[in-house]
């Protein structure tokens, strides 16, 4: 007789169940869509709806269906050259384009009510849905540079705010750095250091300074330690990956994805998004903010009529009315020391709330505190590359706006927490994304980017399926011509494998890459290996003569050490492949990992508690078909 | 169906001469291929060029792959995207040229296609990135061959069974880089990933080969060691070659069905699948056996106690 444990059997059969409701939604396949969102984020109604239906049926563009999904439209389509029509009508649309942000997506086919009890396919790769990958590297040492800029206008500051005389303060490099580090004030030949030392020492916490003896006269430095510019360095791609997000949101992109990959780098994947000239002159927008003093002693009108500021202001242009506005040349803060702004209900109607850090918000405290009841204003600064003809030759060239986006009275002492009023409830949302959106940390360029084609990832979904179902097919009928009825459990035991791993790769939301389908492929081959050394070690103790209920058992138990020694070993391969792979290959490893805990539970607990049952209560049992 | 119907009893050690003497020439044929061609790295690691270009009518990315080869691009990659306009180019990296140079020299090559041809601003991938990944395969393959030291170290109490299976795991993805590089195939990200897992596929075969050892060791101490890993291997070989079958069909469903981005991979794990489980067979207890091992290394010597006599 043989037996295995009651609790055993109700832990296969609830995993089991668990595992092919979750694993559902991925049989019903996917479906080339394409997705519309409007360009304001506000949702889509049904009237928009049925407009942009009505647009496709008048270019005879047939969709299998629309509907709405979380405020954005999606249209179905049969294939994927009808996909690309529908893209081609559509971006010749004027007033489309205007309204709504569209993206190529791959759509599942599952009815709606599986997405409403949050049950989800496995979500796909690039390189099957097809979209644009772009990897940026932010340049970390800018970073630091910009903050060293800031010390020495602090420093000179304070020590003019002191009066202590000074030659000059420099950015220099101190120790054994591999770029700047450190401000340092050079005092005339016999200058009171001490003095200096005092008064930067007080005025600026931030930074520790010490006296040093030059050739040309005593100095006072501040060195960033290594902490300070890590510190500094992480902020900014922090930052910066914020800001991204927030451009690829108003993209109005499904799932996009950003994230930052080892050091410096950030990477971005837009699925659907083929357009990349115009995505990464929305993504690499280089704006900052500044925030200024409006001069009212001036009339802007007659500056604008002249064309030249009076001294001391800067003439701007107001964002979308282009009014002309005047502004001190003396900067408050720069948007680096912004760090939220977010829409919200004040008592004076909408407004946006805005943080700022300590130090932006102490200058913020000494300009309001002498300065309430005059206005202020923020200059928002775009730096885009747009591509002109130079001599025939397409030339990229640096365009650099300025425009103010805000400029508002000062009602009182604030520092770094306030809210700008005045505003209309959408002007409100629009300045807070605005600002959210608007400020790099440091600046950053492309390093890499791929374009997967809409059809090539069709393609390579296919591929990769028709690949998984030969493989398994095959492994399948060689199972069962190899080990007979045994054959069928180990088969039985693969299948139930597979809807675990689909399973587990849907519910942790992992991506799906083509080395992931090949990941699965493998994983069947592999998982095939447990059931041999077991079913081996069956048929060793039969020849060696043992009963067929007792070889069964000693097949599982001798066979066990070895399971989960080589087991372990292609575990270690698959956590290191894991933690040092990307992008596919990282899709590669989890499905690897999965594959193994997967595999080891089936063929363990699965396949024993089914050859059990089938041949645990039989009295007579001389043969085994094995 | 079996592949033995009888208990095997192949002289593998008696024979491991041969097999040592075949591994080296294999390895020799490898390292001299490796350090003489090279491998053919694909853009992954190389870094490269990649521009979009728009024409006016429909184009044929056959065509515009072998006008850049008339205009001496070489092995540029030409794709179509979004639509059957629109096709994306690689280049492979060009040295000192500036984006704006390699626009100019793609639109006087596409010009003859159709003279409105429209020409993104190329993007140059970094070569730096391309070094880095190459590193980081480096130093996954590294940390991949110490993780698996350490625990067969732990696992099997002695050094000797471990040197053994890094030799038989390390031949493999020699193996499978020599043949990559013999053949110049393109040499990309996935097939790294192909290289790690042979690495641990390889290895499921040896440590399934060692832990029988160790089994046979505890039955039969006072037999002398090559019999006792004959005896193991004859044991472990119908389930190796069943395992490497049935690997070998999903793979070559891979090879052949899997499409153009999974050929290097599926080539890869399919030399890798045979050489490791050779390498399982003749090489990783031959070398355990020649370093030494007797039982006493896998079961250290037994304190002497009454009980031990006992029947």
């Amino acid at each position: 007789m043989l037996e295995y444990a009651r609790w055993k059997y109700i832990l296969v059969v609830v995993v089991l169940l668990l595992a092919s409701i979750l694993a559902l939604p991925n049989l019903f396949g996917y479906t080339p869509a394409m997705q519309f969102a409007r360009k304001d984020r506000a949702d889509i109604d049904a009237t928009a709806q049925a407009t942009v239906e009505k647009f496709f049926k008048e270019h005879q563009i047939p969709f299998t269906s629309s509907s709405l999904e979380d405020g954005r439209l999606m249209f179905r389509f049969a294939d994927v050259p009808t996909q690309l029509r529908a893209r081609d009508v559509v971006l010749v649309d004027q007033e489309l384009n205007r309204t709504y942000a569209t993206a190529l997506s791959l759509a599942t086919r599952a009815p709606a009510i599986f997405g409403k009890i949050g049950l989800k396919p496995m979500s796909l790769g690039l390189d099957l849905r097809g979209g644009l990958y772009l990897l940026y590297e932010v340049d970390t040492a800018g970073a630091v540079a910009q903050v060293l800029e800031s010390y020495e206008q602090s420093v000179r500051r304070v020590l003019q705010n002191a009066k202590i005389p000074f030659t000059d303060v420099v950015v220099t490099r101190v120790g054994d750095a591999d770029a700047n580090n450190a401000v340092r004030v050079l005092l005339p030949p016999g200058g009171n250091a001490g003095a200096a030392l005092d008064a930067l020492s007080k005025g600026m916490t931030d930074l520790t300074f010490d006296t040093i003896q030059l050739s040309s006269g005593p100095a006072v430095q501040g060195v960033m330690s290594p902490a300070q510019i890590r510190e500094r360095q992480n902020y900014a791609i922090t930052k910066n990956i914020e800001t991204l997000r927030n451009r690829v949101n108003e993209l109005g992109v499904a799932e996009p994805i950003v994230q930052r990959q080892g050091n410096n780098r950030i990477n971005v994947q837009l699925a659907g998004v083929l357009n990349s000239a115009e995505v990464k002159d929305i993504l690499g927008k280089v704006a900052t903010l500044e925030w200024r003093l409006v001069d009212m002693q001036n009339n802007p009108a007659e500056a604008a009529a002249r064309g030249r500021a009076p001294l001391g202001s800067k003439l701007y242009t107001e964002r979308g009315t282009g009014r002309p506005v005047l502004l001190k040349r003396d900067v408050i803060i720069t948007g680096d020391s912004l760090t939220d702004a977010r829409s919200a209900p004040s008592q004076d109607g909408p407004s946006v709330a805005i943080r700022l850090d300590a130090r932006g918000g102490d200058e913020m405290l000494k300009t309001t505190s002498a300065n309430v009841g005059r206005r202020m204003g923020v200059v928002l600064i775009e730096k885009t590359t747009e591509t002109v003809m130079v001599d025939g030759k397409p030339t990229p060239r640096e365009v650099t706006t300025q425009e103010v986006i805000s400029d508002a009275t000062i009602r009182g002492v604030f520092s770094n927490q306030f809210n700008i009023t005045g505003l209309r409830q959408s002007e409100a949302q629009e300045l807070a994304l605005l600002l959210r959106a608007g400020s790099l940390a440091a600046p950053m360029r492309v390093v890499e980017e791929r374009i997967i084609g809409p059809s090539v990832g069709a393609e390579n979904i296919r591929s990769g399926v028709i690949a998984l179902i030969v493989g398994m097919v095959g492994t399948y009928l060689f199972m069962a011509m190899y080990y007979k009825v045994f054959g069928l459990v180990a088969d039985a035991v693969l299948l139930a494998n597979v809807v675990l791993l689909t399973a587990l790769l849907s519910i942790m939301g992992a991506q799906l890459s083509l080395p992931g389908i090949a990941g699965i492929i493998l994983t069947v081959g592999m998982a095939v290996d447990a059931n041999v050394l077991i079913y081996e070690r069956i048929r060793e103790e039969l020849r060696l003569g043992v009963s067929p209920q007792a070889a069964i058992k000693a097949g599982f138990e001798k066979a066990f050490s070895a399971i989960a020694d080589s087991n372990i070993t292609t575990l270690i391969a698959g956590i290191v492949l894991w933690v040092f792979g990307t992008g596919p290959i990282q899709g590669f490893a989890i499905v690897l990992v999965l594959g193994i805990f997967t595999s080891m539970f089936t063929a363990l607990m699965g396949s024993r508690a089914l050859l059990t049952l089938m041949y645990g209560g039989r009295r007579k049992l001389t043969h085994l078909p094995i | 169906m079996e592949f033995f119907r009888k208990q095997t009893n192949f002289p593998f050690m008696g024979t491991r001469k041969i097999w040592y003497g075949l591994s080296a020439v294999l390895m020799i044929v490898s390292f001299v291929s490796f350090f003489v061609n090279g491998l053919n790295f694909a853009l992954d690691f190389t870094g490269g060029v990649s521009t979009n270009v728009t024409f006016q009518n429909s184009t044929d990315p056959e065509q515009v792959r072998s006008a850049l080869q008339a205009a001496q691009f070489h092995e540029p990659q030409v794709t179509t995207f979004g639509s059957s306009r629109e096709v994306s180019i690689r280049l492979p990296p060009v040295e000192g040229q500036s984006s704006e140079q390699i626009a100019a020299k793609l639109g006087e090559a596409l010009k003859p296609l159709d003279p409105d041809v429209k020409i993104d601003p190329p993007e140059i991938i970094g070569a730096q990135v391309g070094d880095e990944l190459r590193t980081s395969a480096i130093w996954a393959l590294v940390f991949t061959l110490i993780g698996i030291f350490i625990y067969l170290a732990l696992r099997f109490h002695t050094w000797r069974l471990s040197v053994g299976a890094i030799l038989a795991v390390s031949h493999d993805p020699i193996l499978v880089l020599g043949v990559f590089s013999i053949t110049q195939t393109s040499f990309d990200l996935p097939v790294v990933a192909a290289v790690l897992a042979v690495i641990g596929y390889s290895l499921n075969d040896t440590v399934v080969v060692f832990d029988r050892i160790r089994e046979r060791f505890e039955v039969s101490r006072r037999l002398p060691p090559a019999v006792v890993l004959d005896q193991a291997i004859n044991q472990t070989l119908s389930r190796t070659i069943m395992t490497k079958v049935v690997t070998s069909i999903v793979v070559l469903a891979l090879l052949f069905l899997g499409g153009p981005v999974l050929r290097g991979f599926s080539e890869a794990l399919m030399i890798g699948i045979l050489a490791g489980t050779y390498s399982s067979i003749y090489i990783s207890s031959a070398v355990a056996l020649d370093l030494g091992l007797t039982a006493e290394h896998v079961f250290p010597p037994v304190k002497k106690s009454p009980v031990d006599d006992l029947p």
